[in-house]
């Protein structure tokens, strides 16, 4: 394997050491001379028709210098998916539910544009409203949408092979659901943006996204400005996991507020806003029959799924379609079908989150796996090694394993959690089990149809030599992403870490897709790697002409240039170059050409070094509908290990230590890879265990604080050892894939199988509260002493 | 009503007036510019706002700036000066304790305070110490490590070396 200088160390993330000091400016650090702030008026109640707007008071209040509505918002809509477009900026007739915007103001405080906010009348017909996917399909349900009868947002039906003659042929058939509650994203930090219109009428939104460039496309479409009039910059971000990946109606209204009042606004979500706002993980209600022969050979899979959608399409066409095709791997499986249906509601739009459409989907089907195993008396590891497919397959759904060490991730795990010992010897009250997963690097596709490069990166030297400055559109949402091109480029031109500079998540330095669909490294760091290529080719061909030694006989290494057969006399390269530097103290004394000598002279030859590179990905996937979704030039692979007490008498749950194993290609940044294992296994431990948004019989979110919704804290969480299993993937830069959701797969699942093995029940619905566990015992025991 | 408060911000003793209504918090971003305490929730719910005041962990955003008067608040900006940063926030850089930074400030206070008052902590004292500031990317291990390191007899239980042994399988 190749041995690399800066690639798969543990190298400190450029980024942090501002992160720990308080310098790292996120968006509400921020403010402009002459600043507005905005407010949003938005619906308090879940499904109403507008039969006016009366803004006069707001107006008049001093201090307000803008209020806009739909008026002034205009009809044109927006969405994730072109396909289906449905949300405007403000609600022009309607409201679909609690927290619809319906107006904004800007003014020269926040405390009154609050106020005013509270002096627009709005006159409503309440409408009667819909809550559960249940009641949106009952045949006398309020139809959301004109044209989706029966509030139906998506159905997808396909079927791989043929699936009822593999049920036929199977031995045995489990059928199970599970169902999983509506979560929230819950980033540390909340939305916020400002908005600014220059004199040359340069729209400028700097704002918490994960996808600058949509948000450009999103705001230019919108406000129907010229796409290069429209610049998106993100400051470092509270975290995302795809809450923040698509424009939201308070980036759009800012906007619309700076282009009107011709002054910078300042616009945040407060808390109650992040949760009404929502575009998280969709409940989901799986219903999942999986057939298999005696031996443990899986034969046949069918699959229907039911989400809880909300009331708008956000990603729910993406969503839909990677629920059911998601399941098309890692086990060989020739017969595979799925009825998906995603069903609107009068409840705020749910959206992608980490493990996009699943994570769920998953955990049902893991949970027959261990079922399957258990009525053969099969170890589960064992049955799922034995299904597993090779290196190179492809699923009956087209998606291909260029790489794949799924295999070596379940030894791995097997051998770090001590399984063998430990299985079917825990003492009672006590489990462990396992579950496998995989993900994506990267939608194969961008989410407009179009032949775009998924990312460009530049990579400049500094007319002085020596640095390297790196620009990307890219986006840096916490994940580290930052930290992987800057290796990435100093591996490729062959100069230290820290003789990188780089900037990203600025529409102006690029096209990049942004941070979702775990797509970073693999693409950007593609087209970084291109980039730095060629800025290098540049910097020896100088060298090249100067030495007269043939370019491929010529490397950089470590910042110095290194000479396949013998130093040639250069010193007539470093005398012009101290000559230049003239009163310098750093001049180069070494026995090697120094990078900066060299780049210095490639300069002055032939003026600024600039290096370009690209990404897209080859044609990938089938041609049958939906054959886009779940398509990757790439795919990461997890087996992990959870190890729970189950207190038999309160239903308590303690996870006690979680084994977790990732193929990610090749590392980039160790440390980083482990820093997405561990934090996915805490947001799966989430999910698994206690969250879940609550609404009243009016639509509203009961528990809109990140009190009463709880995530994981450091009480909450196990130890976790995370493994990392490396692949080299031929289709990733220098061997590497995706980390950031995969790792999440089979976190909720190997609980679930856990539990199973501590406490002798199936849970088939989440999160795994007390009270729930204690009944499901309850059954069990009765069934036990019937 | 504005009041005049005399208050000592990382050792810099300053008078001023003050909204009575004014947070602690906002008082700290918006009039100091010190803008490394962070607001996640305004409600007291993430931590991302904690500053220490007169020795003890507070979160910012539920106290009023004129309940500071007469007081000594430290915040991040104090903790680094010009030999660089603190031990504890180079060894949240170097553990990889920090993924998006948003509740990095914050929970970098609450260590600091939790190791000034107790330069040993047992693995349940770091998990308490920490408990009131929430960070959903990390998932806590590689901070507890950080946390871990800059003991006076750094803990085996919670940092047992297990992820610092590079890859363990290969293909």
């Amino acid at each position: 394997m190749e041995k690399f200088d800066i690639i798969s160390s543990r190298a400190p993330r450029i980024d942090t050491p501002d992160k720990a000091t308080g310098k790292a400016v996120f968006i509400d650090d921020i403010s402009k001379p002459g600043m507005l702030y905005g407010a949003l008026l938005q619906s308090p109640h879940a499904h109403a028709k507008i039969l006016s707007i009366d803004t006069s008071k707001a107006e008049k209040l001093e201090g307000v210098k803008a209020v806009i509505t739909s008026k002034d918002a205009g009809s044109v809509k927006y969405g994730v998916s072109p396909a289906r477009y449905d949300e405007t900026v403000f609600a022009i007739d309607k409201v679909l539910y609690v927290g619809d915007e319906i107006a904004a103001v800007a003014a020269v405080s926040l405390e009154t544009a609050q106020q005013a906010v509270q002096l627009i009348k709005v006159e409503y017909e309440i409408l009667p409203a819909v809550f559960t996917v249940e009641d949106a399909l009952k045949k006398e349900a309020p139809q959301l949408h004109e044209n989706f009868p029966n509030n139906l947002c998506a159905q997808v039906h396909q079927e791989f092979g043929n699936v009822e003659e593999g049920l036929k042929q199977s031995d045995i058939i489990k059928t199970t659901t599970l169902k999983n509650k509506r979560q929230d994203g819950a980033c540390i930090e909340m939305q916020g943006c400002i908005a600014e219109y220059d004199v040359r009428e340069v729209l400028t939104l700097i704002t918490s996204t994960q996808v600058p460039h949509y948000v450009q496309r999103t705001v230019a479409m919108v406000l129907g400005l010229d796409i290069g009039k429209v610049r998106v910059k993100k400051p470092y971000l509270g975290a995302g996991f795809g809450i923040k990946a698509s424009a939201n109606p308070m980036e759009l209204a800012c906007c619309i507020l700076a282009v009107k009042t011709k002054k910078p606004v300042k616009m945040n979500y407060n808390r109650e806003q992040v949760f009404m706002y929502s575009r998280a993980r969709h409940q989901f209600t799986h219903t999942i029959t999986t057939g298999a022969k005696k031996d443990g050979t899986i034969i046949a899979l069918k699959h229907e799924c039911y989400l809880d959608g909300g009331a708008y399409t956000s990603f729910g066409i993406a969503t839909v379609y990677y629920t059911g095709s998601l399941l098309g791997g890692p086990y060989k499986l020739a017969n595979m079908s799925y009825d998906g249906y995603r069903v609107y509601n009068n409840k705020p739009a749910c959206g992608a989150q980490r493990g996009h459409g699943a994570v769920i989907a998953r955990a049902c089907f893991e949970q027959q796996l261990d079922m399957i195993a258990e009525e053969i008396g099969m170890d589960p590891m064992a049955l799922r090694i034995k299904n597993m497919m090779n290196t190179g397959d492809t699923t009956c759904n087209d998606l291909n394993m260029s790489s794949f060490g799924m295999s070596e991730c379940i030894e791995a795990v097997r051998k770090g959690s001590d399984w063998d010992k430990k299985k079917g010897n825990m003492p009672k009250g006590k489990g462990i089990g396992m579950a496998c997963g995989f993900f994506v690097s990267g939608a194969g596709y961008p989410i407009y149809r179009s032949d775009t490069f998924h990312g460009t990166v530049i990579v400049k030297l500094t007319e002085d030599g020596g640095t390297a400055l790196v620009y990307t559109a890219s986006a840096e949402i916490g994940q580290g992403s930052d930290t992987a091109f800057a290796m990435i480029a100093a591996e490729t031109l062959g100069i230290p870490l820290e003789n990188i500079r780089l900037a990203s998540g600025d529409t102006d330095m690029g096209v990049d897709l942004g941070a979702y669909s775990s797509r970073q490294t693999l693409m950007t760091g593609h087209a970084t790697k291109e980039a730095a290529e060629h800025a290098k080719q540049q910097v020896l061909e100088v060298l090249a002409h100067k030495l007269d030694i043939p370019m491929e006989d010529m490397d950089i290494k470590k910042g110095f240039i290194e000479f396949k057969n013998h130093i040639p006399d250069f010193s007539v390269l470093r005398t012009r170059y101290i000559k230049e530097h003239r009163g310098w103290t750093d001049n180069p004394d070494s026995e090697k050409l120094t990078f900066k000598e060299a780049s210095r002279i490639a300069f002055l030859e032939k003026g600024s070094i600039v290096g370009t590179g690209k990404y897209k990905p080859q044609l990938l996937g089938g041609k049958f509908k939906g054959a886009a979704v779940g398509t990757s030039p790439a795919y990461g692979c997890s087996a992990q290990v959870a190890q729970v007490t189950v207190d038999m008498e309160t239903g308590q749950v303690t996870i006690d230590h979680i084994t977790d194993a990732h193929d990610c290609g090749k590392a980039i940044n160790m440390t980083s890879v482990e820093g997405q294992m561990e934090g996915s296994v805490s947001m799966g431990i989430g999910e698994a265990m206690h969250e879940e948004v609550i609404f009243d019989d009016k639509g509203r979110v009961v528990n809109n604080d990140l009190a009463e919704y709880k995530i994981v804290t450091s009480m909450d969480m196990p130890i976790v050892n995370a493994i990392v299993v490396e692949s080299n993937e031929p289709n990733g830069p220098y061997g590497a894939k995706e980390v950031g959701e995969g790792a999440i797969m089979p976190t909720i699942p190997a609980i679930l199988n856990a539990v199973y093995d501590a406490a002798g029940v199936r849970m088939n619905e989440l999160p795994l509260t007390p009270e729930r566990v204690y009944n499901a015992i309850q059954v069990y025991r009765k069934k036990l002493s019937a | 009503m504005k009041k005049i408060i005399n208050v000592t911000i990382n050792n810099k003793p300053c008078e001023l007036a003050v909204e009575s209504n004014q947070t602690l918090a906002d008082l700290l971003r918006y009039d100091f510019g010190l803008t490394g305490t962070k607001k996640g929730c305004d409600t007291g719910d993430c931590g991302a706002c904690t500053v220490i005041l007169d020795g003890d962990t507070v979160n910012s955003c539920l106290v009023l700036a004129v309940q500071a008067d007469g007081s000594m608040v430290e915040t991040i900006e104090g903790l680094s000066n010009e030999d660089g940063l603190h031990p504890l926030q180079k060894a949240f850089v170097e553990k990889g304790a920090i993924q998006c930074g948003f509740c990095s400030p914050g929970m970098i206070m609450s260590a600091k305070n939790l190791l000034d008052k107790n330069d040993n902590p047992s693995d349940w004292e770091i998990k308490e110490g920490i408990s009131g500031n929430l960070c959903r990317c990390t998932g806590y291990q590689k901070i507890f490590e950080a946390i871990s390191s800059q003991c006076s007899k750094p803990n085996s239980d919670i940092n047992p070396n297990i992820n610092q042994g590079g890859p363990h399988g290969k293909i």
